[in-house]
């Protein structure tokens, strides 16, 4: 992490100063909003109910209870490892966009008072992808809560494995699914909640490992890219085409959850398994 | 040879491919079919027959032989089925004792509407899942092309062997120099970056032996001889094991 960024707030336009006037217009209608108003509002356009991307550390905090998250594996930043032409730079510059120092932040919280662990990924630093860090915090995650008997929420947002670091990202998927099923054999709860967008190598293991699997409405959820999967079929997509409510009928997704009631559902959940 | 010449020399369709490898290495070969939830996917062929003396089930992808086979085999890219179908072999090969052999050819996963419907995503992910505790050796062999998460889903195993002039790779070259510096011709330099030779990809340990273009019988012998060792060992202990072969990827580099 730079220096400066440790003074710093996170520089999304929705972060910042609680007392922030600033208004943020809305991609989909144009309306502006001041920030406030829409923070109020879940991070969701007061107008036209479009959905804003959500900071990790701001997710944890929609989730937990208030005060109630400690994080875990804090300090741990990736390596440019196989001495990828431009990924020192991409690193840098992720840590300075995002002020986190990798894609994803793990540690455990209280959800109504139930101890889980929970871990978010975060669309600023990379587009949520996974290198060896990522898996690496994420199986550090799985490892702790079986340990302790805990149940797991996932938030996760990715663009999927991070080619940067060549097949040891790939071989994350295998490392963090194993460590998804020691969890599940013991025994313990993992609720994932899938939010836009979620695909690749994350869509391919994880995300899709769950027990109880939630997705935010509009949510792109898949394996592979849009346009990969257009020039294949060589026509248009259908409509709806990988948005979370034809995943949902599809049959990969229990719920639709909308961020307003996405912490009091978790709890009912997690209330019930407890 | 240059790492981008690998990978399209990985990709010729006079090599052998993985029904090839079932031919030479397995004897007794009985195919069986479908994943008993919706079809049976013809990227993957999968079995059972012998290596040596020792029952194996038998998984691989195939890309077809002339332009007709190949299209019957949708060019080695599986579609959910198709993963679906090697793990139903796989729980089959556990719940009789027989050690799980794979040869991996892909290109990667089929990428359609279809196969994103049918979940690939799941398939894929639920494949790590399942094999990261399977209670009988797995043995895989990345023969051709390893392309991303499609070939993955067969490798989560006790030993990943590969053939020397294979690869193994995140994303191909193309796609990659496309993502990086919007320029598929790039691709040499995204190739050599990536490192994905069987060469690379031993010095960092994410391959266990790295095959010589050697006569089927000789490599039946050598397969036969690890999966022996792998029998013997008590199936909690390979089951750690192969967990810990994985945990082990992308912390203490």
């Amino acid at each position: 992490m730079k220096f400066n960024s440790l003074f710093l707030k996170a520089n999304n336009e929705l972060e910042g100063s609680p007392r922030n006037t600033r208004k943020v217009t809305c991609k989909k209608c144009n309306t502006a909003n001041a920030v406030s108003k829409i923070r109020k509002n879940y991070f969701v356009c007061p107008e036209c109910g479009a959905y804003f991307s959500v900071r990790a550390r701001r997710r944890i905090l929609m989730l937990t209870d208030k005060r109630s998250f400690i994080e875990h594996d804090a300090g741990l930043c990736s390596r440019n490892i196989l001495n990828f032409p431009e990924y020192d730079k991409k690193l840098s510059d992720a840590m300075e966009r995002s002020r986190e120092n990798e894609g994803v932040i793990c540690g455990v919280g209280e959800i109504g008072k139930i101890k889980v662990c929970i871990f978010a990924m975060d669309s600023y630093f990379m587009m949520g992808s996974m290198g060896a860090i990522v898996g690496e915090k994420i199986t550090r995650l799985f490892e702790f809560a079986t340990k302790k008997s805990l149940p797991v929420i996932g938030v996760t947002v990715s663009g999927g494995a991070r080619m940067q670091e060549g097949m040891i990202s790939l071989m994350q998927m295998s490392k963090v699914s194993a460590a998804v099923k020691k969890h599940s054999d013991a025994g313990n709860l993992y609720i994932n909640l899938l939010t836009n967008p979620t695909t690749g190598g994350v869509m391919a293991s994880f995300a899709m490992l769950s027990d109880i699997t939630l997705a935010e409405p509009g949510a792109r959820l898949g394996f592979a890219g849009p346009r990969v999967v257009e020039k294949t079929l060589n026509a248009p997509l259908p409509k709806n085409f990988q948005r979370a409510e034809r995943v949902l009928e599809c049959g990969f997704v229990d719920k639709i959850v909308p961020r307003n009631v996405q912490k009091e559902t978790i709890e009912k959940i997690l209330r019930i398994h407890s | 040879m240059k790492d981008y010449d690998i990978v399209l020399n990985a990709r010729r369709d006079d090599r052998l491919t993985a029904g090839d490898y079932i031919k030479g290495v397995v004897s007794n070969f009985i195919e069986f079919h479908g994943d008993r939830l919706y079809g049976d996917d013809k990227a993957v062929i999968g079995g059972i027959g012998y290596v040596g003396n020792t029952p194996v089930t038998v998984i691989g992808i195939e890309k077809g032989k002339d332009v007709n086979d190949r299209i019957y085999h949708n060019f080695g890219s599986a579609n959910p089925e198709g993963y679906r179908k090697a793990l139903r072999l796989m729980k089959q090969a556990e719940k009789f004792h027989r050690p799980v052999l794979c040869f991996v050819d892909t290109a990667g996963a089929f990428c359609g509407v279809d196969a994103e419907e049918r979940g690939q995503g799941r398939a894929i992910a639920h494949n790590l899942y399942e094999m990261s505790t399977l209670k009988t050796p797995i043995l895989s062999m990345l023969i051709g092309e390893g392309g991303s998460g499609g070939a993955l889903a067969l490798c989560h195993s006790d030993v990943i062997w590969m053939k020397h002039d294979a690869y193994f790779c995140v994303v191909s070259p193309e796609s990659c120099a496309n993502i990086l510096w919007k320029n598929t011709k790039k691709a040499d330099e995204a190739a050599d970056a990536l490192a994905l030779t069987a060469k690379k990809l031993y010095e960092r340990g994410l391959i266990d032996k790295i095959c010589e273009d050697i006569p089927m019988k000789k490599l039946a012998t050598q397969i036969e001889e690890q999966l022996i060792k792998l029998n013997k060992i008590p199936v909690g202990k390979l089951t750690d094991e192969r967990y810990a072969k994985f945990r082990n990827i992308g912390y203490d580099y």
